[in-house]
């Protein structure tokens, strides 16, 4: 086992919830305070004295060279400060993104600040207005006039390559991940099953669109980024390269945050410019997106086409998938590179043990939204493939699709369970621990699959298009490398604890005091959590890949440990006990077992006796203070299952979900409430990915989802009862209190376990083969 | 720019005597005028809900109404529903069950079960639901909102509360 996990440090069992006193626990959060009597402060609330407002003119073609750019009637409109074009930003290199294996062959489609010579998607930025009021910026933009001579676009990504730039072709990349012999597979399958699938352009949609603030304190020579979300301190780093500053002048600040999914907080033209105006005008500027940019401008995803086949010996036991992946990047690439189809590519094989894959992905240049990560980027995609090809595969070989599934899930006896890609410098993935049969057998006990299943076959009988559907997925949580935190307690007893995270409205600062007050023994209510700020913590991981509460998480777990070992030691000395005789209970150091009155010591009392100077000291550092680390090279993946119930209206072909299950194994929960709210939401996001959501564009480019009209989110009224199973049976060995992460278990497979009941539905197995299942689609299949 | 008119806008029993632009959206004034950052931007045409405050007793989207149309009206905001420091029991009820995660679209939801619920405590359910389903969440998938919105139904009816967890 230990060589299984190279050498990883593996951590005992974690306690129970039963054993502990706040962590595992519903707590009521500590953000809903001011969020619940509007003293919020999320970037549209964010003024400076003197700011300017900067709006953006954007282009109206979806591909084609700019000719002119006439800004004369623009600059007269009273109350106009300036306008720049790219000629005004000339020094200013593209957008940058993480370095991944594509980095170098992709550097040339990135994202110029403002256009250069070209335009390539509608709403590209060609100018930016910057004015004493937006009312005004907005009328200036609309006087703005843009020529531009029309190219040929390439609008769906599986078609005929395109040109991107003189000698580059659209296709940025060919990526490939595979392991075992898949011809061998193929020629030796019993059954062998083909399939063409779609899903469908979504994104995460936050309802606080995104805002950015630039502020230039010129005294001290910091440059200010407020509105910021994510990950900051990426962002802090990116930006120091792209502006050329100093690290110590560039600083990154986030507020609340109405939403992130992925989509917001990465570095966008609209943060660069922002800054660079705030320092060339000695005045703040202040960006505001609306709702019509933010649906074609910011990052969109999911958009793949997957010629894929399957494979499996007589008794259904998968052979191997080998799957032509066409991706669809947008216009350019942004923050992620390749990230989202590598994870595509990467995760395809889901919790089967699968001997043989072969995955090719197009990764390509379309005239259309940038793309980048949404959500459980890549898993969401890959599981609707997947379990797509597993419910094909029963259907022909007249399996059922329950009993298919259990003969090919990967048997917790197997765990942890490696697999290894023959391309060089891809990433193996080690999946840490799970046992993925007694999750699906808990989750269809709860959902009463085998009694629902006989219920819906008399509804059928009767008429009715119902029908039930599954979908298993494993997910990816924690990733390394490294994060940190510092708590320190004061003389009044409060605490505060600094992150490098970052919260996107996901109850970031509950979770982490959580954490911080069952290892220290202080109320949770008195931590005050800081996050998002690059001037408070050298370093930070942000929020993305539900990777807060697995790594900051271990990183506070570990700070408030060496803390509470810190105060055991003085308070030892002042209360002249043996600190293993010692305990902190609410705040305050008492003798173990002993009644009230016996001896103690409150933390702020101690703070006050270890300041600066203090005899007690004796060589020692001041202050009720510590800092410390949580490293790892690992990855935890937690698994899930869903269930999805369904009715088909014949008539409208719309598709209603009855009923959903989310089954989830989280390892341990730090607060199970907070779990469900995680999980309900990203599922509800996956319901409109499946039926509603769509960017779609027209054969010219134009988009034709800008409006909440056009593009629809779930409302209250789409939405069924979704029943939460949430288990604990495989708490990972990779970190000390066995987390995995929530943000990405409840969208995972929604995707896939629609399809499936709509095919149960219909009684046309392999019917969907597109997300979303629109009315139309829908009335296309019943046709 | 055009010309400013005089106007006065009463904020939960506050009076604001503001000049605007007749084109000014009611939500930017109370926004940025008022200082009242509480009521929140979602999409500017009437669709999510996040701007929804409370006029003359009526909820309404303040993205819909300039500015001007609301000249010397009686307009509640977020920030007046707490009295004395004390959550109202829609409040409380979101946050005791979990009925916000990013909060942005918190004060829209709240104003439109406040206006609902003191009009008529006794709404059928189904009623309820409907007037509900008008605003958008995109974080918390809705289920603790209908909680949080029954639970406050039944306080506010003067039920006893027995499942407040």
């Amino acid at each position: 086992m230990t060589d299984h996990l190279h050498g990883a440090k593996v951590y005992p069992t974690p306690p129970t919830t039963e054993e502990r006193k706040i962590l595992g626990h519903r707590a009521v959060r500590l953000e809903d305070p001011p969020l619940v009597t509007g003293r919020g402060r999320y970037a549209g609330d964010i003024n400076f004295p003197r700011q300017m407002h900067m709006r953006i003119v954007r282009s109206a073609q979806a591909h084609g060279k700019i000719v002119s750019i006439n800004t004369a009637a623009a600059l007269a409109v009273p109350g106009v400060v300036a306008i720049w074009t790219n000629d005004d930003i000339k020094e200013l290199g593209p957008v940058d993104f993480r370095a991944d294996r594509a980095a170098e062959i992709l550097k040339p489609y990135r994202q110029p600040v403002l256009a250069k010579g070209r335009v390539r998607y509608v709403g590209d930025p060609i100018a930016a207005v910057f004015a004493e009021d937006p009312y005004v910026a907005e009328d200036a933009a609309e006087l703005v006039e843009v020529e531009i001579e029309e190219l040929p676009v390439v609008i769906d990504c599986w078609a005929p390559t395109g040109e991107f730039e003189p000698g580059r072709t659209t296709e940025g990349a060919l990526l490939k991940h595979s392991f075992g012999d898949i011809e061998g597979a193929f020629k030796k399958a019993h059954t062998i099953v083909e399939l063409d699938l779609f899903t469908g352009r979504h994104s995460g949609v936050p309802m606080e669109t995104r805002g950015a603030i630039g502020f230039y304190d010129k005294t001290k020579d910091i440059l200010e980024l407020h509105g910021a979300a994510k990950v900051p301190h990426r962002n802090r780093d990116t930006l120091v390269n792209m502006l050329g500053r100093a690290p110590k002048g560039m600083h990154v600040h986030e507020s609340h945050v109405g939403g992130g999914f992925g989509i917001r907080g990465e570095l966008y033209p609209e943060d660069v410019l922002v800054l660079v105006a705030a320092m060339r005008f000695d005045r703040p500027v202040k960006w505001i997106e609306d709702r019509r940019e933010h649906l074609m401008c910011a990052n969109q995803g999911r958009e793949q086409r997957h010629k894929v086949r399957i494979c499996a010996d007589e008794n259904g036991k998968i052979l191997g998938i080998d799957d032509e992946i066409f991706h669809d990047q947008g216009a350019y690439v942004r923050t992620h590179g390749a990230n989202v189809a590598n994870r595509t590519l990467c995760m395809m094989t889901g919790g089967y043990d699968i001997p043989a894959y072969r995955g090719i992905c197009h990764y390509r240049l379309t005239n259309k939204t940038p793309c980048a990560t949404y959500r459980a980027p890549g898993r969401y995609e890959s599981t609707f493939v997947r379990e797509r090809l597993v419910d094909a595969l029963a259907d022909k070989m007249g399996l059922d699709r329950i009993e298919i599934r259990r003969r090919n899930l990967i048997h917790k006896d197997q765990m942890p369970y490696l697999i290894e890609f023959e391309e060089q410098g891809v990433e193996e993935l080690l999946y840490d621990s799970g046992d993925y049969a007694l999750l699906l057998d808990k989750s269809l006990a709860a959902f009463k699959w085998d009694e629902t299943d006989a219920a819906l076959k008399a509804r059928r009988a009767k008429g009715e298009m119902v029908g039930i559907g599954i979908a298993l997925f494993v997910e990816e949580s924690g990733r390394g490398p490294s994060d940190g935190a510092k708590i320190s307690v004061d003389v009044n007893g409060d605490v505060e604890l600094v992150t490098g995270g970052a919260s996107l409205g996901q109850g970031f600062e509950t979770s982490m005091a959580q954490i911080a007050a069952e290892a220290l023994g202080v109320d949770y209510q008195r931590i005050t959590v800081i996050h998002g700020q690059t001037d408070r913590i050298a370093q930070g991981i942000g929020a993305h890949a539900a990777r807060a509460t697995v790594l900051t998480g271990s990183a506070v777990n570990e700070t408030a440990l060496k803390l509470r070992a810190k105060a055991l030691e003085f308070g030892a000395e002042l209360l002249q006990l043996p600190v293993a005789d010692l305990d902190i209970v609410d705040g305050v150091i008492v003798k173990k077992g002993s009644p009230p009155g016996g001896p103690s010591l409150s933390l702020g009392d101690l703070a006050k006796k270890m300041a600066p100077g203090a005899k007690l000291l004796n060589g020692r550092d001041p202050h009720l203070f510590a800092e410390a680390w949580f490293n790892t090279d690992f990855t935890v993946f937690p698994y899930g299952v869903h269930l999805a119930q369904v009715r088909v209206d014949k008539e409208t072909g719309q598709t209603k979900v009855e009923r959903f299950l989310i089954g989830y194994d989280i390892g341990r929960a730090v607060n199970p409430m907070m779990v469900e709210g995680q999980l309900v939401g990203g599922c509800v996001q996956g319901i409109g990915g499946a039926l509603f959501e769509e960017f779609a564009y027209s054969e010219t480019g134009e988009p034709l989802a800008v409006t909440f009209v056009d593009y629809l989110l779930p409302t209250l009224g789409e939405v069924p009862k979704i029943d939460v199973l949430i288990t604990e049976d495989a708490p990972s060995p990779m970190n000390p209190l066995g987390i995995k992460g929530a943000g990405e278990g409840g969208i995972n497979g929604v995707g896939g376990a629609i399809a499936s009941a709509i095919d149960d539905a219909i009684g046309k197995p392999g019917a969907v083969v597109q997300l979303p299942v629109s009315p139309q689609r829908m009335k296309a299949l019943l046709a | 720019m055009s010309e400013t008119v005089a106007i006065t806008l009463k904020i939960n029993g506050q009076k604001h005597a503001v000049s605007v632009e007749p084109r000014r959206t009611l939500v930017d004034v109370i926004r940025d005028d008022c200082g009242k950052t509480g009521t929140h931007i979602g999409c500017e045409h009437g669709v999510c809900g996040a701007c929804t405050i409370i006029v003359d007793g009526e909820p309404m989207r303040s993205c819909l109404m300039f500015a001007v149309q609301a000249d010397g009206c009686d307009i509640r905001t977020v920030e007046g529903l707490a009295k004395d420091g004390k959550l109202n029991p829609v409040q409380r009820a979101f946050m005791d069950n979990h009925g916000l995660q990013c909060g942005f679209c918190t004060p829209g939801f709240l104003m439109l079960a406040t206006c609902t619920l003191e009009r008529d405590p006794h709404i059928a359910d189904e009623d309820l639901m409907e007037v509900i389903s008008s605003n958008i969440c995109r974080c918390t998938g809705y289920q603790g909102i209908v909680k949080a919105v029954r639970q406050a139904a039944a306080e506010m009816r003067g039920e006893a509360q027995e499942d407040r967890k």
